[in-house]
């Protein structure tokens, strides 16, 4: 008997360490194009129609193009060694579905916030929740076409960036592109100074 | 007949799956943990949803996450489902490289570069 919705996304065999990254940001800043960009798997996602009740709590304003939201989490999953896979978590931006994050970033390697120029201080909340977490983060811009272009010192001031949280840059809708705060990221973990070994 | 896979998840109330239990016997388990299902394990005895499970995963390592949305089960109740049959020895579960672990600079650095060259 067929018992599964899906063939052939079983890990290599041989995987044994798995990673989980966190991404965070406001609505519609692109947490789920990021997720799907890296992903080697179809992002696994229960993206539905967003309903006239969720109109209300959800600001659409300024954002024609969205008429689809994350309700649940979504996923996505890269197989970085013979041994390591990473996971990666777009949660929920909506501050209804807090207490999924809190679960969410236990145990996690760090976080990505994602910031669309437009609507900066809306990531704030996310930044917030990184910082309570303790979680280690990078803040990545998505480079949407419409929106506005800073200099990294204005984009630092206006997000009340800590000066060695790294902040980068990327389109989430390319592979190449999206990767680079994952980078940062390990780069920005590698970088710490509570890294040296404990004895 | 429904076709598998086009189950709508939500149909049933969430203790139907689990018998009734209501949380994991275990807190560790994550979205990230990883899932190995023991093939000589006798899959008789286990509730429907448990053996659905178990055949899901027996062709190969899964995450926990992954388990949840191919069945179509919500998170919570997977991890229910997955604590007593990690229990019971049907599954391994291998969770995520715990924080403690993270300063461990080699791991890390194997992770950075196999993201540089992907």
């Amino acid at each position: 008997m067929r018992s599964s919705t899906s063939e052939g996304n079983y890990l290599a065999p041989g995987v044994s360490h798995s990673v989980k990254i966190v991404v965070l940001g406001p609505f519609a800043v692109g947490k789920t194009t990021f997720v799907g960009a890296v992903s080697e798997i179809r992002p696994t996602s229960t993206e539905e129609r967003m309903t006239k009740a969720g109109e209300i709590v959800d600001t659409l304003r300024g954002l024609s193009d969205k008429n689809t939201t994350t309700v649940a989490l979504d996923f996505g999953r890269l197989t970085l060694t013979d041994d390591i896979v990473l996971y990666m978590f777009g949660g929920p931006g909506q501050p209804r579905f807090d207490y999924m994050i809190d679960e969410l970033m236990q145990g996690a390697l760090g976080g990505v916030v994602l910031v669309d120029t437009a609507r900066i201080t809306e990531s704030w909340d996310a930044m917030g929740r990184m910082e309570e977490a303790d979680l280690p983060y990078v803040v990545a811009v998505n480079t949407f076409a419409a929106s506005p272009r800073y200099s990294e010192s204005e984009l630092r001031k206006a997000l009340d960036l800590h000066p060695s949280t790294p902040l980068v840059e990327c389109d989430v809708r390319e592979k190449s592109s999206a990767k680079s705060p994952l980078i940062a990221l390990v780069s920005h973990l590698l970088s710490r100074p509570s890294l040296e070994p404990a004895s | 007949m429904t076709p598998r896979g086009r189950r709508r998840a939500g149909m049933v109330r969430p203790y139907t799956p689990t018998g009734g239990r209501a949380a994991p016997t275990r807190r560790t388990l994550d979205l990230a943990t990883l899932l190995i299902a023991d093939p000589d394990k006798p899959l008789h005895g286990l509730d429907a949803h448990s053996r659905r499970l178990m055949q899901h995963c027996l062709p190969g390592v899964l995450s926990l996450a992954e388990v949840s949305a191919d069945l179509q089960l919500p998170a919570a109740v997977t991890k229910v489902l997955v604590s007593s049959l990690v229990d019971s020895s049907h599954l391994v579960s291998r969770d995520p490289v715990p924080a403690a672990q993270q300063h461990d600079r080699q791991l890390l650095e194997r992770i950075r570069d196999a993201l540089i060259n992907l």
